[in-house]
């Protein structure tokens, strides 16, 4: 089961493609994954021959299980399940945001080494495995990878605002009690449950999410009578009808709290000149291609992140760790409740126009539940834009493992003294909150400054 | 040695002692092959330092029971000449402090030579020592050094914790071709009981699981065992089943008996008299980990001795050595 | 094109953008961007839609004009007048 992200834990299979003993190649899709937030279509990135589809549909899986075994030919051979990662390899992967099923472990039987996970860093993309000895050993399962579902019915509905329909799909599971947080708060690195290997092993026979399980051991660790009660229970009928997108921003929320000291800062940006510039443009462009304010303001704070580095990128365990790119997070609303935030690659280097343009298609497919793997990559830095729901100012919280969110409000007119005069204009709170372990006040201020000069020479951006 | 004991005889019930049974292992030996002989310090007229060999040197005469000097290097050197000559000599070490005196001639002669003659030279030779602590003999008696001679290829190192295993074992190891070190525990010499009629043998290739149990395997050998018992049979009563395996052989471990019981109960207690640094119960942890790293349900626990020279004072000596109680606590904490 | 035939166009735009929509309850007059929840950008593509739909060309200063559903139907009529007009000159 692929990652889509630091909140996604888990997947339900809804539909394979493709049956054992079928020939598969790299890129081919072969089965359809729900999420929380959408529908996603599964490729694979090995060729050869489906020797055993390890998840029934229906069936939701932790991040991190094998799907499907696809052998290197249709030949007969013994099989073996992928070995457990290490708990070093499992802290790791999380941390670096690596997604497990999809490193080729290169360890004895296939087990992922602590540098396969290395390797795997920072792009999300898997890298390609080496090819295979088809005259040795027993064929390993292989890595997936994902690509932009065409448009489901279950994306529809997703995008309808009914709400029943979509709560209703028969994928979703309720959720369990979360697990009790007995952190003492002396390790400030990302929270992860402990587990014992045994019940890691249990958990994935069982197809028990480790993480939802409440752990009885010592401190909180989860042992193997704590997956077993779980998986009992999970085939106990539930009362609730469950929201799963709800569920999975309520546990990424949760944990930014947690773990992230955060502070704020807020400016009122003049946003006459970028306004006025705006509107000389959309008269020029025609309608397909005009710019909302919002495009302006991604580019500015995409270039103020540009400038000030150290909010821009990832708190892990040795401390943060800058991006190489701005990779520019926009907060997304869905339909029906829940938030996405996929990325803007490269922000920095677009044009207003192209941001633009990313953004119409980045907000579509991220409400029609069509986003690419790529997209749900963790962005280095997130911009919420409230404005449009008519508030003044967001104090938004930070999506770890980032480091800093900018909150944007909505344009108002208010009175300002400009040059000694008194007039009125159109302006814009703008807000940063920021984890005080990677950066200080002064960083966040340069951060909102720089953003809040460039909105003057909109011309420039 | 202030130590020494009479043996007892027990006229109306057939209960003996582990020191019983060694003499008993020791006579029958003597008696069934005249090439074995025994030799040590104060073996002979004086019975052996722990009264082991008390009565032999009348039996079996002066040539086959032989007081040496005190010189560890020169007899245990002897030792293995009469090996490589065609003898099978049992070879007493008073306590394996003193073994250290001799490690040059264990190490560098007994356990290579085999390996450096290409297969040419064997030394059938079997040397027991005195281990452990527990009667107040202060830390120049009272360590436990078997870990140290359980690192050597080339020696089979034995710990027998039982009367059936003391009687029997030292058969086992003259059968063996290459040289086999003996450790006696100094607390278990009066330890009394019953020997099993039914065993003539001693399996020195498997570890014995003493006592069954489903939720915690306790590792243990020689002198601890019968700690581990004990607290085996204090945690019955809360409800908590504890496997106790007798290494009985610390060279070469009985990884399979090990791993099996693990593989049962999930969890892990290794207790050994040994320094915990570099011990023997680091090298079984280490192996439960490697071959059942994904049977664990929690962290494997050690009991050792603390990292001191073992005390004189009773208290203190008490305090320094695993006992039945922190074993106890170790079963509960990953038992949780 | 009358009124009623304008408020259809608006209808099927916002039905583009949202496709559910109900304007069963509907009140003309209130502003659609809160009633319907539309952002900015749902917005811009709800203006996109409208023009291509009733074939009028509405621009950027358009959009103050295009807050209610009475003001996108008022805005188009008038605009389809105009053209007329113009082509009847």
């Amino acid at each position: 089961m692929p990652s889509l992200g630091a909140d996604m834990d888990d997947g339900t299979l809804s539909q394979w493609l493709v049956h054992p003993g079928d020939r598969v190649a790299r890129g081919d899709v072969i089965a359809v994954v729900e999420t929380a937030k959408s529908a996603i279509e599964v490729e694979c990135f090995e060729s050869g021959t489906v020797d055993a589809l390890l998840v029934d549909e229906g069936t939701t899986v932790p991040v991190g299980t094998p799907l499907a075994r696809i052998g290197p030919s249709a030949e007969d051979r013994p099989t073996a399940d992928r070995p457990p990662s290490t708990p070093l390899v499992r802290r790791l992967a999380q941390d670096r945001h690596v997604d497990l099923a999809a490193v080729h472990g290169s360890g004895p039987g296939g087990r992922i080494t602590r540098a396969d996970v290395e390797h795997a860093e920072p792009e999300l993309e898997p890298a390609r495995a080496p090819e295979r000895d088809t005259t040795a050993g027993p064929s390993e399962p292989t890595g997936t990878g994902i690509r932009r579902q065409q448009g489901t019915e279950s994306a529809r509905r997703r995008r309808s605002r009914g709400g029943a329909e979509a709560k209703t799909a028969p994928t979703a599971r309720p959720p369990r009690p979360v697990r009790s947080d007995d952190s003492t708060g002396q390790r400030q690195a990302p929270q992860r449950a402990k587990s014992s290997p045994l019940a890691r092993r249990l958990a994935a026979e069982l197809g028990v999410d480790l993480g939802e399980v409440t752990g009885t051991g010592r401190g909180g660790t989860v042992r193997a009578q704590d997956v077993r009660s779980a998986a009992a229970a999970e085939g106990a009928p539930q009362p609730a009808v469950p929201d799963v997108a709800r569920a999975a921003t309520a546990r990424l929320m949760s944990r930014s709290k947690r773990e992230i000291p955060h502070f704020y800062l807020s400016t009122t940006v003049d946003m006459a000149a970028a306004l006025e510039w705006m509107r000389a443009r959309n008269r020029e462009l025609p309608l397909s291609a005009r710019l909302v304010p919002a495009a302006l303001m991604l580019k500015a704070v995409a270039l103020a992140a540009r400038k000030v580095p150290e909010l821009n990128g990832h708190w892990g365990v040795s401390g943060f760790v800058p991006a190489e790119e701005v990779r520019l997070g926009v907060a997304v609303s869905l339909r029906g409740g829940g938030l996405a935030a996929p990325a803007l690659a490269h922000a920095d280097a677009l044009s207003v126009a192209e941001v633009m343009a990313a953004l119409k298609d980045l907000v579509a497919r991220a409400r029609g539940g069509r986003l690419r793997a790529s997209e749900t990559a963790d962005p280095s830095l997130t911009v919420t834009n409230l404005g449009d729901q008519g508030v003044e100012a967001v104090f938004g919280v930070v999506y770890p493992p980032q480091v800093a969110l900018v909150g944007l409000g909505r344009i108002v007119e208010r009175p300002v003294a400009v040059n000694g005069l008194l007039g009125v204009r159109p302006v814009v709170t703008a807000t940063l909150s920021a984890d005080h372990r990677a950066a200080d006040g002064a960083t966040g201020a340069r951060l909102l400054t720089t953003m809040e000069k460039l909105l003057q020479r909109p011309e420039e951006l | 040695m202030s130590t020494r004991t009479r043996p007892r005889a027990h006229p109306d019930d057939d209960t003996t002692t582990y020191r019983e049974a060694l003499r008993e292992g020791l006579r029958e030996a003597l008696a069934s092959d005249d090439r074995v002989f025994l030799m040590g310090e104060d073996v002979g007229r004086y019975g052996g330092c722990f009264g082991v060999s008390l009565g032999l040197l009348e039996e079996f005469g002066p040539e086959r029971i032989r007081d040496t000097p005190l010189s560890e290097s020169a007899f245990v050197g002897a030792g293995i000449g009469a090996a490589l000559a065609g003898m099978r000599p049992v070879v007493e070490i008073m306590t394996v402090n003193f073994s250290l005196l001799a490690l040059d001639q264990i190490l560098n002669n007994a356990a290579t030579l085999r390996h450096m003659s290409g297969g040419q030279l064997g030394v059938p030779l079997v040397i027991r020592m005195t281990t452990g602590a527990g009667r107040q003999l202060a830390a120049q008696h009272s360590h436990s050094l078997e870990g140290w001679y359980a690192h050597i290829p080339g020696l089979r190192v034995l710990a027998p914790a039982t009367i059936d295993d003391a009687r029997h074992v030292l058969s086992a190891a003259l059968a063996d071709p290459d040289p086999v070190l003996i450790f006696e525990h100094g607390s278990l010499y009066n330890a009394a009981g019953t020997l099993d009629p039914a065993v003539h043998q001693v399996d020195l290739d498997h570890a014995a699981v003493r006592r069954q149990g489903t939720d915690v395997t306790v590792v243990a050998y020689s002198g601890c065992v019968s700690k581990a018992l004990e607290a085996a049979e204090e945690l019955a009563g809360e409800g908590i089943g504890a496997e106790v395996v007798d290494l009985r052989t610390l060279r070469p471990l009985d990884d399979a008996t090990i791993v099996g019981s693990v593989r049962r109960t999930h969890r892990a207690v290794v207790v050994d008299e040994g320094w915990r640094s570099g011990s023997l119960s680091a090298e079984i942890e280490s192996r439960i980990c490697e071959q059942a790293f994904f049977e664990l349900d929690a962290p494997v626990e050690r009991v050792c001795s603390a990292e001191v020279p073992i005390p004189y004072a009773r208290r203190l000596e008490e305090a320094a050595l695993p006992q039945s109680a922190g074993i106890m606590a170790a079963a509960r904490r990953v038992v949780g | 094109m009358n009124h009623d035939q304008a408020k259809a166009f608006v209808r099927q735009a916002v039905q583009r953008v949202v496709p559910d929509a109900d304007f069963a309850g509907l009140d003309p007059g209130v502003p659609l961007r809160d009633a319907l929840e539309l952002d900015s950008l749902d917005f811009l593509e709800f203006v996109e839609a409208l023009a291509e739909l009733s074939g009028t060309e509405l621009t950027e200063d358009d959009h103050p004009a295009l807050g209610t559903w009475d003001g996108c139907a008022a805005r188009l009529v008038a605009e389809a007048s105009a053209s007329a007009q113009g082509r009847s000159a």
